[in-house]
Order: C-alpha cells, then sequence, then structure tokens
C-alpha cells in the first residue's frame, strides 16, 4: 500500500503496470478455458457415434444390426415360441404401397424363418427407398438376427413397378425370457433426392 | 478536488479511490464511441443491463401477443404460423437474450468490484462479446419479416421439426444462436480468468462473496454446454442444407438423438439461469436481515453439487420418447435428487432471516418474493420428475406454469432485486421508492394472476404452443390474459423508474447505501468511480 502513495500522481499507469503483470498469468488460463470449449464442441459431436454405440449395446432405440448375420450352429430352443408381428409404414410424402404378405409368425427362437414384403410404386416417377428397421420393445431389437433383409440396401422402383422383397431372420436362443411377443416395423422413405446416382447406375443394369 | 495531493492511502481504499476518481473522470470519453469502445468493465455492464432490459421488453411485447390470442377461444388474432413464431421467438430472446446478458451485465459491474479487481481480465474481449449480441438478435428479429416467417418450432428446436420441416429463416436462427453461443462463452471465460487471476490479496475463494461463487461455477457451465449447442445447432444447419443425417432416420440418424443433445445442453442452462440469482438473494437477504448469511461454505457446496448434478438429469426432458424403465427410474431420481442442495439454499436463506433485524426495502421485498414464488416452481418442478405424472403433465401448461415460476418469478425477479438493491450504488442516488413500491406490487399480484391458474388448466390437460384451446379453458385463460398485460404494464413503472435513476434523480446515497451492507463494493464512494480499486484492498 506504501508503494501506491508514489505512483499517485501517474494513476493511470498503475493499472498498466498491474495489467502488465498479468498477461502470462492470464494467456495460460484463457488457454486452458479455450481449449475446454473446444473439447466441449467435440464432445457435442462426440455424443452422436456415441449414441450409436450406445444404443448398438443396449438396444434401446430398437435398430436392428445394419448388417447380415451368419446363420451356423444355431441351436433351436423348441421350448418357447416366438410371436413377431410385422408392421409397415411409409413416411409422410413417401407414395409406395408398402405391405408386409405375412402378418405374423411364430418361431422358436434360433429357427430360421422367411417374410416377404409386397412394394409397389403407384407414381409416375422412378423412386429410391429405404426401409428402417424398429423393434418394439427395443431390448429385443439385440437378438433379432438378419441373414438377408432388403433394408441392407437402397430399393429402386421404377414408375408403376412392383416388387416383393424378402427377409430371412432368426431369433437369438438368449432372447430374455420375458420376451414372449415382439413387433418389428419398417418405415419406408423415399431418398431418391440423395440417391439419384445410384438410382441411374442401378436402373440402366436392370 | 486537487490532482495532486498526497493523502496516506487507506487500508480500504475509499479514499484513496475518491482522489482518483477525479483524476480519471475527465478521461472518459463523451457521446457514442464512449459505448462502442469502451472496455470499461462499469460502462459494459451498463450496456449488457439495457440491452437485456430492452429484449425484455420485446419479447414481453410478444408474450402480449401470445396471451392476446389466448384471451379467448378459437383463433382471432393471429395465424396459427406467426403464433409458433411468437412462442418460438418469445423463449428465444427471453432465454438469451434477457435473463443470460442480464446476469452477464450484474457480473461484469459487480464481480470486479466484490473481489477488489480494477477491471474485468479481458477488457477488448468484454467490449466484443457484449457488441456482438445485437447483432445476433438483429439477425433472429428479421428472420421475422422474411418469407415464410421466423423460426416456428418452439425454442427448444426439436428435429425434424427444425429440419424437415422448417423454413429457410432456419440458418438465420442458426447463426444467431451461434454468435449468442460465442458471446456468452467470451463472456465466461473472462469472469472465470478474473476471478482465478485478479482476486485482491486476501481474498480467499472463501471469503469471496456469493454472487461472485455462484457467477464463477455458472461460467464453468456456460463454458461446458454453450459449445455443444453451438453443436447442436450446426448439426441442424447441414440436416437441413447439406445433406447429412444426424437426426434423419433415412439416412441412419436419429431424430431422438437430438433431444438428447439439445438438453445436455438444455439442462444445465437453466442452472446458468438461476445460479447467479442464488447469489443475488444471498447477498441481500443478509444485508436486511443485518445478519450474516447462514451456513456460506453449505452454499457454495449445494451451489456446486446443483451444477454437477445438472450434467445428468438432462432426460428428464424426454420420459415420454419411450426410454428403458431402468434410465426413466434413474432420470427420476437424479433430478429429485437435485431438490436437497436447493433445499438447503432456500433453508439458508430462511435460517438467516431467522431472528434477524427485519427491515423491507424494495430489494427485500422482491428477494422475499423470490424465495416464496421460487420454492412453489421448485416443488412443481418435483412433480415433473415424477416419471408416471410427468406422462401426463408432458407439454401441458403445467410445464409452462413450472418454468415461469421459476425463470419470472425466480431469474426474473432476483435480476429486479439485483438492481433495486445495487442501482443506488452504481448511480449515487436512491431511486424513486414510491415507484419501485409500485412496480413490485403491481408485478407481484398479476405475476400470480398471470401463471398461477397455469397450473390448474395444465393439470387439466390442456396443451402448451397452441392458439387455440378446448371451451373448458376459456375463464382461465382470461384471467391469465389479463394477469399478462398487468405483468406487461408493471414493466413499464420500471422503465421510467430506470430512466429516472440515470438522469441522476433523487437524493444522494451514503458509500455503504444500505445500513447492514457488507462488502467491497460498498466501501467504495457512490457514485461508484469510473475506475475502482487500481491499487488492490487488503482484505482482513
Amino acid at each position: 500500500m506504501k508503494e501506491s502513495n508514489a505512483s499517485k500522481p501517474v494513476a493511470g499507469s498503475k493499472s498498466t503496470a498491474s495489467a502488465k503483470q498479468q498477461p502470462a498469468n492470464h494467456s495460460r488460463t484463457v488457454g486452458k478455458l479455450v481449449l475446454l470449449t473446444l473439447a466441449m464442441f467435440g464432445f457435442g459431436f462426440a455424443l452422436v457415434p456415441l449414441y450409436d454405440v450406445f444404443c448398438d449395446i443396449t438396444g434401446i432405440n430398437g435398430k436392428t444390426d445394419n448388417e447380415a448375420a451368419v446363420y451356423e450352429s444355431v441351436e433351436i430352443d423348441e421350448t418357447r415360441t416366438i410371436m413377431v408381428e410385422f408392421i409397415t409404414r411409409t413416411n409422410s410424402g413417401m407414395p409406395w404401397e408398402f405391405k408386409a404378405q405375412t402378418r405374423r409368425v411364430d418361431v422358436h427362437p434360433g429357427e430360421m424363418a422367411e417374410v416377404e414384403f409386397y412394394v409397389r410404386n403407384p407414381s409416375g416417377r422412378d423412386i429410391v427407398a429405404q426401409a428402417i428397421p424398429s423393434v418394439s420393445p427395443g431390448t429385443a431389437a439385440l437378438y433379432v438376427n438378419k441373414t438377408e433383409c432388403f433394408c441392407f440396401q437402397h430399393q429402386p422402383l421404377k414408375a408403376g413397378a412392383e416388387a416383393v422383397m424378402p427377409m430371412k431372420f432368426y431369433i437369438d436362443p438368449q432372447l430374455p425370457k420375458d420376451i414372449t411377443f415382439f413387433t418389428l416395423q419398417y418405415t419406408l422413405y423415399d431418398i431418391s433426392e440423395k440417391a439419384q446416382p445410384a438410382v441411374d447406375v442401378a436402373m440402366n443394369n436392370s | 478536488m486537487s490532482t495532486s495531493t498526497d493523502t496516506i492511502s487507506q487500508p480500504d481504499g475509499s479514499a484513496h479511490d475518491d482522489h482518483h476518481d477525479d483524476h480519471h473522470e475527465h478521461h472518459i470519453p463523451k457521446g457514442i464511441t464512449r459505448w462502442l469502445f469502451t472496455t470499461n468493465h462499469k460502462d459494459i455492464g451498463t450496456l449488457y443491463l439495457w440491452f437485456a432490459f430492452i429484449m425484455f421488453l420485446i419479447g414481453g411485447a410478444m408474450a402480449m401477443v401470445i396471451r392476446a390470442e389466448l384471451f379467448q377461444p378459437g383463433l382471432q388474432i393471429v395465424e396459427p404460423n406467426f403464433f409458433n413464431q411468437m412462442t418460438t421467438v418469445h423463449g428465444l430472446i427471453m432465454v438469451f437474450g434477457a435473463v443470460m446478458p442480464a446476469f452477464t451485465g450484474l457480473a461484469n459491474w459487480l464481480v470486479p468490484m466484490m473481489i477488489g479487481a480494477p477491471d474485468m481480465a479481458l477488457p477488448r474481449m468484454n467490449n466484443w462479446s457484449f457488441w456482438i449480441l445485437p447483432f445476433a438478435f438483429l439477425i433472429l428479429l428479421s428472420s421475422l419479416f422474411m418469407e415464410g416467417g421466423g423460426p416456428a418450432f418452439g425454442w427448444t428446436f426439436y428435429a425434424p421439426l427444425s429440419t424437415t420441416y422448417s423454413g429457410d429463416s432456419t440458418a438465420l436462427f442458426v447463426f444467431s444462436v451461434h454468435i449468442m453461443g460465442i458471446s456468452s462463452i467470451m463472456g465466461a471465460i473472462n469472469v472465470v480468468v478474473t476471478i482465478l487471476n485478479m482476486r485482491a490479496p486476501g481474498m480467499t475463494y472463501m471469503k469471496m462473496p456469493l454472487f461472485v461463487w455462484t457467477w464463477l461455477i455458472t461460467a464453468f457451465l456456460l463454458i461446458a454446454v454453450m459449445p455443444v449447442l453451438a453443436g447442436a445447432v450446426t448439426m441442424v444447419l447441414t440436416d437441413k442444407f447439406f445433406g447429412t443425417s444426424f437426426f434423419d432416420a433415412a439416412g441412419g440418424g436419429d431424430p431422438v438423438l437430438f433431444q438428447h443433445i439439445f438438453w445436455f445442453f438444455g439442462h444445465p442452462e437453466v442452472y446458468i439461469m438461476i445460479l447467479p440469482a442464488f447469489g443475488i438473494i444471498s447477498a441481500i437477504v443478509p444485508t436486511f436481515s443485518r445478519k450474516k448469511l447462514f451456513g456460506y461454505a453449505s452454499m457454495v457446496y449445494a451451489t456446486a453439487s446443483i451444477a454437477l448434478l445438472s450434467f445428468i438429469v438432462w432426460a428428464h426432458h424426454m420420459f415420454t420418447t419411450g426410454m428403458p424403465v431402468a434410465a426413466e427410474m434413474f432420470f427420476m431420481f437424479a433430478t429429485m435428487l437435485i431438490s436437497v442442495p436447493t433445499g438447503v439454499k432456500v433453508f439458508n436463506w430462511v435460517a438467516t432471516m431467522w431472528r434477524g433485524s427485519l427491515s423491507f426495502e424494495v430489494p427485500m421485498m422482491f428477494a422475499i418474493a423470490f424465495i416464496v414464488l421460487f420454492t412453489i416452481g421448485g416443488l412443481s418442478g418435483l412433480m415433473l420428475a415424477i416419471t408416471p405424472a410427468d406422462f401426463q403433465y408432458h407439454d401441458t401448461y403445467f410445464v409452462v406454469a413450472h418454468f415461469h415460476y421459476v425463470l419470472v418469478t425466480g431469474a426474473v425477479f432476483s435480476i429486479m432485486a439485483a438492481v433495486y438493491y445495487w442501482l443506488p450504488k452504481w448511480t449515487g442516488r436512491m431511486f424513486d421508492i414510491t415507484l419501485a413500491k409500485w412496480h413490485f406490487w403491481c408485478s407481484l399480484v398479476s405475476v400470480n394472476v398471470l401463471f398461477f391458474p397455469m397450473h390448474f388448466v395444465g393439470l387439466a390437460g390442456m396443451p402448451r404452443r397452441i392458439p387455440d384451446y378446448a371451451l373448458q379453458f376459456a375463464d382461465f385463460n382470461k384471467w391469465i390474459s389479463v394477469g399478462g398485460f398487468a405483468f406487461g404494464l408493471s414493466q413499464l413503472i420500471f422503465l421510467v423508474l430506470l430512466i429516472k435513476a440515470c438522469r441522476h434523480q433523487g437524493e444522494k446515497v451514503s458509500d455503504q447505501v444500505w445500513d447492514g451492507a457488507e462488502g467491497l463494493e460498498w466501501e467504495i464512494p457512490s457514485p461508484a468511480p469510473y475506475h475502482t480499486f487500481e491499487t488492490p484492498p487488503v482484505i482482513k
């Protein structure tokens, strides 16, 4: 405090003097905080894959595996029968007719089942569709293994064309005992805009 | 006063600063450039506070449109799409334009004065963090005049409302939120650096006033979650305009993911808007009880635990999205846990008043109203935390009642209490007490007429964000609207009072202003000189 007496006539310089002592100190703190800010910005984006991984492990968002499962040496558990129901819907603005040929199946865990879905494109334009599965209750999604599914690929359909799309799956015998029934829903999305180049190739080849 | 006296400096620095003040007064720049180029924490604090108040009036005007439409059932005044824009922009403005800048303004004014620092640590950045803010809101407000209108998807901008079903003005919304975020992050960094590095000698952490403590923790929350919000709006932008599929199921994304990211920001955000309020109340209640704050240390720990818990409760906003029961249980109990530290705070305020020599000056009246009404808002929050009950309350007016109790009678009342408490220190004059009392009583009565019946219509099932409602809700809505108009008009009393105060009308006040007020800011002269604590005070 004594010191401040001396500096009184040039009071303005006192603050600059103390400000000059600070910068090194400040810039370290600022540096850390900026790093924290950037890290949290990154964390926001990291939540996207983290969420997917979390859902893959727990199955809580009802998504089934996006890759074909291999069916080998699976034991069939004949003591249980699971009823699987199929629901179809199209996203708003998607003109296709989309029906499950098989409304429901009763299968033993481990047993292979095949079901078919019918689609027709009644509109006057070529459309590429993507089917997105959703299982309810979500926890069952982990135990649905598809060896073949139309949802693995884009589905192009010319104007007025129709098709039957097969899906083969089996239920993992590890399925929790309390699940005796689940629903598998497919929603068809119109992805023509995003997939147009791919369509042209597909259409020309067919 | 002459500029060349050699007064012995005093430990509290009051005579000393008085003297400096005169020396410096000559250097205060005049006119508009003073405000454009200022790096002075007091000027910037004033700018923030006026900006927040103007935004409060603009956002309030939008609320008046909403209440006018809802005065009667049926559609009479505005189109549903415009109604949606009003609810959306009202929310955005009140959260990012009114409450947050008001707290930042208070932090600018008070934090350096409370810790004995000459200014904020990064004064130039301080100037930037304020001056980009008006542009953010100019962009947001201008989007309302665009073809197709402004954002109409609610302030929470849930995907796919904001990605698939929104207008082109979404880009403006995204950029304005980016600017608001950058502004708050810069402000928060400034506050943290100031508090960590610029405390006067002897000002240990556990001697800091609670307003400083709560702002330190708030600033860390801001730094932690505003970048996540920036990420969320960026994803909305790229989903809408650049063909990514973060939230689009057709491309492998998940719309529910949006809600997780948004509420990971959103829940800490609500504490960003209330923790500084806790600090303000913890300053005012002891002054007018003429006692030390009861349980200082527990207040600090309670604030810190609320901040930590705020990161693990976000999904209580999403109970109806179909989470597994185990997750719902976790988020329910974690949410309820927050009421424990909050309860500690309310208990401490009441214990501070217990057997104190209470007097009821205007700041104290607002503080007591805060304690009672914030607690009501907290209780309805506990009801909403109960998962099965939330399935009934979700997206009804009960939610609207809850968050308006904690934000209007909570955050906004605390800001008003703070303005009344520190205004005499800022201007050197006592504000017009008669007007202030009118402002208080009109606000208190009308705010309850406005928000309390919302609980009833909410429990009866009236959904929020809808411009029309079933006939059975007509009577209550009429009352709610009447309360709304009255509350809006009451704020004009505040406007008149503030203008009078800024014109330096009123009686001169002493340095301490309120007898019973303690802290460094009450040891400097009134009005607070342009530069304070150029020589750090010594804290005993």
